[in-house]
C-alpha cells in the first residue's frame, strides 16, 4: 500500500504563465531579454519624449547659436551650458533631438506597419478565399514586390504623392505620405502568410459543413483563420517594424523623408553626414547609434518571437 | 551455437527535454542470430525504430544511448569513435528506410549513388564499381539494369525505387540489415514482393535482418522469431509460429487477437482498453499494468524481466513460477492466454 | 521543360507591360506633361501644338501603346528637369551602376554561400555564432550608415580609400569603366562592400538555413546509414541540394540589386542611375521616374528568367516534364 501523497495545489496562472514554453525560452535567452529590455527603454523614452528632453531643439525662440557645437558632457565654451551629448551647427540639444526623433521615426514606423498589416491580412484573405485569377493576381504581384527592395517602392509611391500634392500642402502630408509609401511598400509578406493558411482552412470539412447548414463560409473561415495567422503575422510585424524605422531613416536620408523642422533619427544622420569630415563626430554618432539599437533591439526580440511561436522547433 | 551477430544487452536510449528526460528504450535486451530474421512490432512509439538506430548509431540528439550495450559479432559497436561507427555503418550494418522516395537523393542518378556506397567501402575503381552496381539492380529485379542505372529516383515506381533502397543497403555486403517499416510506404501489391526480395538476398547471403513493422501479417510470413515492444521493452521475445500462435504476454495476446483473419470462424476483433503511455508518464511497474485485465499488486510495484517460457522470454510476472500469484496456475498456458 | 521556359517568358512579359502601365499611368497622370516641358508661362497656343505633337488628344490605349512601342524603341522622352533625351541620361550612367551592382552581387554570393555553408556545416562553433550575429546585425543595420561608416574609417581616420566618385575611368566605346584604372579600382571597393553587405547578409542566413533543412532530410539519413563521409555528404549531397532554392530566391535578389543600388550611389556620390532616380523623385522629373522603373523592370524579368534557366539546368525532376509522383 503506498503513501498517499500530499495533495498538491494546481499552480496558480502566473506560475503556469512564467513556466510556459513561451516564457521559459524567453527567460534562457539572454541576449533576448537585454534586446526586449533595451527596446522598451528606447519606446517609453521616445513616447514620454516631452517630458524627458531637457530642451525642446525644434523651438526656434529657444535655441541660441552660440550653444553651437559643444562637445558631449562638456561645458560650452561660450555660454557654459552642458549638453549630454553635444549640440549641434545651431545649438540643438542633441540627446532631446534624437528623443523627440525617435519619436517621430517610431511614429512613422509604427503607422506603417498598422497600414500594412491591415492591407496585407485583408489582401491575403481575399486571395485565399476567393482563389482564381484574383488570388493568382494577388499573389504575383505579392511575389514580385517582394524581390524588390521596399526603398524603390516608396521612392515611387513617394514621387507621385509629390507630383499629385500642390507644392503648399506639401510639408504637413510628409508624414502621411511616408507612411503610406512604406505601408505600401511591405505588405506582401502579410498576404503570403494569410493567404496560406487561409488555402488551408478553406479545404477543411468544416466549411462545407457551414455551407450545407446555409451559413456563410467565410465568418466562419475568418474565426480560424485568424487564430491561426496571429503568431506568424505578429512575428513579421515585429520585424516589419525594425524594416520600417529603417526604411524612413534612409528616406529621410535621401532627402526625400521628414524635414528639418520635424525630423526623425534620419533626417538628424542626414545633418550630420556634412560633419564627418570636420571632426563634430558626435552630432552624426549619437543618432546613428540609437537608430542601430533601435532596430537590433526589436530585429532580435522578433527573431527570438519567431523561434519561440515556430510549432516545428518545439 | 555460434556467436548471434547482434547482441543487444540492456540497452537504455533517453531523450533530454526540457520537460524531462524521456526513455524511448529501457534496458532492452535480445540477440540476433546468424542468418535469422528476428521481426520487431509493436505501436507506433514503442521503441521500433529507435532501437534500429540505436543499433546502426544514428541517434540524432537529443537522444543518446544512456546504458547497456550493442555487440556486432562479440565486439562493441556503441561506444565507438564517430569515424569507427562510420566505417562500419553500410560495410558490417545496413538500413533501409521506410520512404523510398525520400530516401534517394533526387538530384543524383541512381548509379551515382550505388557507385558511390561501392567505393565508399571497397578498393573497386569506377568502371569495376559500375560493373557491380549493374549487378546489383539485376539481383534485386530492376529490368534492362545496364540502361536504368543512369535514371533519376523520380522516374522510378515506389517499388522499384525501394528495390533500389535494397540494393544500396546491400552492396558492401553488411552482416545485417535493419529493415526498418521497409513496406508501409508502398502499395499493397507491391509489399509482398519486397519482403520477399529481403528475404531472399538475406538467405542468399547469410546476411540477418532485423524487421521493424507494425504489420504482423509480413512479420508472420517472413520473421523467424518476433519480438513484441512495449513502451520502450520488450514484452515478448520469441519462435513466431509459438508467439503468433499462443502469446503469452497479455499485450501479445491482445495484439494477435487484433489481426483480423480471412479464414476461420470470423470472431470479433479483440480491442485492449486503454492505449500506450507516454514514455513521459510510463506506470511504475510493468507499463502495461493500466490496460491488463491480469494484473496484480506485483505488477504495479516491480517491473517485470524476461522470464524464459519454454523456449522463448516474456516480461510478465504471471509466468514467474518462483513466484506464483495465489490461486493461478502458471503452467496452465491456454487458460491464460484465454 | 519548354513548357516551364515558355511559362517564364510569358510571365516575365506580363510584368513588362504591368509596369510599363504603372509607368505610363505615372507619365500622363502625374503632374501635366506639358506644364512640365514648357514652364508655366506658355501661352495657350503652346500648349496646344504641344499637347497635338505629344499625341496627347488620342483616345488613352492608343497613347499607352505608343509608350510602350517608344520605350521599346529606347526612346523615353526628354526630362523635365535636364532637357535632354531620358535614354541619353540613362546610357551615360548605366556603366557606373552596372559595375557596382555586378561586383557587389559577386561579393555577396561568393561570401555568402562560403559562411553561409560554413555557419552551417559548423553549427554550434564560436566562428559560426559569430557570423551569425553579425549577420544579425547586418539586417538591422540601415545600408547608408554601413556606407558612412565605411568613409569614416577608411576615407578620414586612414585615408586609404576614397570617399566619393568614381576615380578614373576608361571610355570603351559608349561604355566607361572604372575597372581599369587604379583610382578607378580603389573608389569601387567602399561602395561594393556596403551595397554588397545587405545581400551577403541574406544570402548568409539563407543558405545556412536551407543547408540545416536539407541535413535533417531522410535521404543524408540514409546515405550516413550507408556510411558515406560525413565530409562527402555535406559538400555532394547536401550542397547541391541546398543551391536549387539559394539560387532561385538570391538570384531573385540579385535582379533588384540595380534598385538597391540608389542608396549606396546617394552616399558615395556614385554617378549612377540610382542617384538619378533620386534626383528624379525629388523634382518630380516623370519621365526619368518612368524609365528608371522600366529598366529595373527589365533587368529583374532577364534575372527570373535566367534563373529559371539554371534553375532546370540543376534539378532533374524539371527536365522530364513530370514533377515527381509517387506511384
Amino acid at each position: 500500500m503506498s503513501d498517499e501523497p500530499l495533495p498538491v495545489l494546481p499552480p496558480s496562472r502566473m506560475a503556469r504563465l512564467w513556466d510556459s514554453d513561451l516564457l521559459y525560452s524567453f527567460r534562457s535567452s539572454p541576449i533576448t531579454v537585454v534586446a526586449s529590455v533595451m527596446a522598451l527603454v528606447l519606446v517609453l523614452a521616445a513616447i514620454f519624449a516631452p517630458l524627458i528632453a531637457p530642451y525642446d531643439p525644434f523651438d526656434p525662440a529657444s535655441l541660441d547659436l552660440s550653444d553651437g557645437f559643444s562637445r558631449p558632457m562638456q561645458p560650452n565654451e561660450i555660454t557654459g551650458k552642458v549638453f549630454w551629448l553635444g549640440s549641434d551647427g545651431q545649438g540643438r540639444d542633441i540627446f532631446s533631438a534624437i528623443l523627440y526623433g525617435s519619436r517621430v521615426s517610431l511614429l512613422v514606423g509604427a503607422a506603417s506597419v498598422v497600414f500594412s498589416l491591415i492591407l496585407g491580412v485583408a489582401l491575403g484573405l481575399v486571395a485565399g478565399y476567393v482563389g482564381g485569377r484574383t488570388e493568382a493576381l494577388i499573389m504575383r504581384i505579392a511575389d514580385i514586390q517582394l524581390s524588390f527592395p521596399a526603398i524603390l517602392v516608396a521612392l515611387l509611391v513617394f514621387g507621385v504623392a509629390r507630383g499629385l500634392i500642390p507644392p503648399a500642402a506639401q510639408e504637413q502630408a510628409t508624414l502621411l505620405v511616408l507612411v503610406i509609401a512604406i505601408g505600401l511598400a511591405n505588405w506582401a509578406q502579410y498576404a503570403r502568410t494569410v493567404r496560406g493558411s487561409t488555402l488551408v482552412e478553406k479545404n477543411k470539412v468544416y466549411v462545407d459543413a457551414a455551407r450545407l447548414i446555409g451559413l456563410k463560409a467565410w465568418p466562419v473561415m475568418l474565426k480560424h483563420v485568424l487564430p491561426n495567422v496571429a503568431g506568424p503575422v505578429l512575428v513579421i510585424a515585429t520585424i516589419n517594424l525594425a524594416l520600417a524605422v529603417i526604411e524612413e531613416a534612409t528616406l529621410s536620408f535621401l532627402g526625400v523623408g521628414m524635414p528639418p523642422t520635424q525630423p526623425s533619427l534620419g533626417t538628424l544622420i542626414r545633418f550630420g553626414q556634412q560633419y564627418l569630415f570636420s571632426g563634430e563626430w558626435w552630432i552624426l554618432l549619437f543618432p546613428s547609434l540609437v537608430l542601430i539599437l533601435l532596430a537590433l533591439s526589436i530585429n532580435l526580440f522578433g527573431d527570438w518571437l519567431r523561434d519561440a511561436l515556430n510549432p516545428k522547433l518545439r | 551455437m555460434t556467436q548471434p551477430v547482434i547482441s543487444v544487452n540492456e540497452l537504455t536510449v533517453e531523450f533530454v527535454t526540457r520537460r524531462g528526460t524521456l526513455r524511448a528504450l529501457d534496458k532492452v535486451s535480445f540477440d540476433v542470430a546468424r542468418g535469422e530474421v528476428l521481426g520487431v512490432v509493436g505501436e507506433s512509439g514503442a521503441g521500433k525504430s529507435v532501437t534500429g538506430s540505436a543499433i546502426i548509431g544514428l541517434i540524432d540528439p537529443p537522444g543518446r544511448i544512456a546504458g547497456g550495450q550493442v555487440l556486432l559479432s562479440g565486439q562493441r559497436v556503441d561506444n565507438l569513435s564517430p569515424d569507427a561507427m562510420r566505417k562500419i555503418r553500410g560495410k558490417r550494418i545496413g538500413m533501409i528506410f521506410q520512404d523510398p522516395l525520400t530516401s534517394l537523393n533526387p538530384l543524383y542518378r541512381v548509379g551515382e549513388q550505388l557507385i558511390e556506397t561501392i567505393q565508399t567501402h571497397t578498393a573497386l575503381n569506377a568502371a569495376d564499381a559500375r560493373k557491380r552496381a549493374i549487378a546489383l539492380l539485376d539481383e534485386v529485379g530492376i529490368p534492362a539494369p545496364e540502361r536504368r542505372i543512369d535514371g533519376y529516383p523520380h522516374e522510378f515506381s515506389g517499388g522499384m525505387r525501394q528495390r533500389v533502397v535494397i540494393a544500396l543497403a546491400l552492396c558492401a555486403e553488411p552482416e545485417f540489415i535493419i529493415a526498418d517499416e521497409p513496406t508501409t510506404a508502398l502499395d499493397v501489391s507491391v509489399q509482398a514482393q519486397i519482403i520477399a526480395l529481403i528475404k531472399r538476398l538475406c538467405k542468399e547471403r547469410g546476411t540477418s535482418v532485423m524487421l521493424v513493422t507494425h504489420d504482423m501479417g509480413v512479420i508472420a510470413e517472413t520473421a523467424d522469431r518476433v519480438a513484441v515492444m512495449y513502451a520502450g521493452r520488450i514484452a515478448e521475445i520469441g519462435p513466431v509460429r509459438d508467439v503468433v500462435k499462443q502469446p503469452l504476454h497479455p499485450y501479445a495476446v491482445g495484439l494477435m487477437g487484433a489481426i483480423p483473419s480471412i479464414e476461420g470462424d470470423a470472431e470479433r476483433l479483440v480491442q485492449i482498453p486503454g492505449s500506450m503511455p507516454r514514455l513521459s508518464n510510463i506506470p511504475r511497474g510493468c507499463a502495461f499494468n493500466p490496460r491488463c485485465s491480469k494484473a496484480f499488486d506485483r505488477c504495479f510495484v516491480e517491473r517485470p524481466e524476461l522470464i524464459d517460457v519454454g523456449g522463448r522470454q516474456v516480461a510478465c510476472h504471471l509466468y514467474d513460477q518462483s513466484k506464483a500469484p495465489t490461486g493461478q496456475n502458471p503452467t496452465d498456458k491456454a487458460e491464460i492466454a484465454a | 521543360m519548354l513548357a516551364y521556359i515558355l511559362r517564364s517568358l510569358m510571365q516575365g512579359l506580363v510584368v513588362m507591360l504591368a509596369v510599363a502601365f504603372i509607368a505610363f499611368s505615372m507619365f500622363r497622370f502625374v503632374g501635366d506633361p506639358v506644364v512640365n516641358m514648357l514652364g508655366q508661362e506658355a501661352t495657350l497656343q503652346d500648349r496646344a501644338e504641344l499637347t497635338e505633337r505629344l499625341g496627347l488628344n488620342d483616345p488613352v490605349p492608343l497613347q499607352f501603346a505608343r509608350f510602350v512601342a517608344d520605350a521599346a524603341r529606347g526612346d523615353f522622352g526628354i526630362s523635365y528637369r535636364q532637357g535632354r533625351k531620358v535614354s541619353s541620361l540613362i546610357l551615360e550612367r548605366l556603366p557606373a551602376t552596372v559595375e557596382l551592382a555586378v561586383l557587389s552581387a559577386i561579393f555577396a554570393f561568393v561570401v555568402g554561400i562560403a559562411f553561409g555553408v560554413y555557419a552551417a556545416i559548423r553549427r554550434d562553433g564560436w566562428l559560426a555564432n559569430l557570423v551569425m550575429s553579425i549577420s544579425l546585425i547586418g539586417v538591422s543595420l540601415p545600408t547608408f550608415l554601413i556606407g558612412i561608416g565605411l568613409i569614416y574609417i577608411f576615407a578620414v581616420e586612414l585615408r586609404w580609400l576614397p570617399s566619393f566618385g568614381r576615380g578614373d575611368t576608361v571610355k570603351i566605346g559608349w561604355w566607361t569603366t572604372g575597372l581599369l584604372t587604379v583610382s578607378g579600382l580603389k573608389s569601387l571597393v567602399l561602395p561594393v562592400l556596403t551595397l554588397g553587405f545587405l545581400q551577403l547578409t541574406l544570402i548568409m542566413r539563407l543558405v545556412r538555413s536551407e543547408m540545416l533543412e536539407v541535413m535533417r532530410a531522410d535521404f543524408i539519413r540514409f546515405a550516413r546509414a550507408r556510411g558515406i563521409p560525413e565530409r562527402r555528404i555535406e559538400f555532394r549531397h547536401a550542397l547541391r541540394n541546398t543551391m536549387i532554392p539559394v539560387i532561385t530566391i538570391a538570384g531573385l535578389q540579385l535582379g533588384g540589386v540595380i534598385a538597391f543600388a540608389i542608396v549606396t550611389e546617394t552616399v558615395f556620390q556614385w554617378p549612377g542611375l540610382g542617384a538619378l532616380f533620386v534626383n528624379a523623385v525629388q523634382f518630380v522629373d516623370v519621365p526619368v521616374m518612368s524609365a528608371y522603373l522600366l529598366f529595373v523592370a527589365f533587368v529583374f524579368v532577364l534575372t527570373s528568367l535566367l534563373v529559371d534557366l539554371i534553375y532546370v539546368a540543376l534539378d532533374p525532376r524539371l527536365r522530364s516534364g513530370t514533377t515527381a509522383l509517387a506511384k
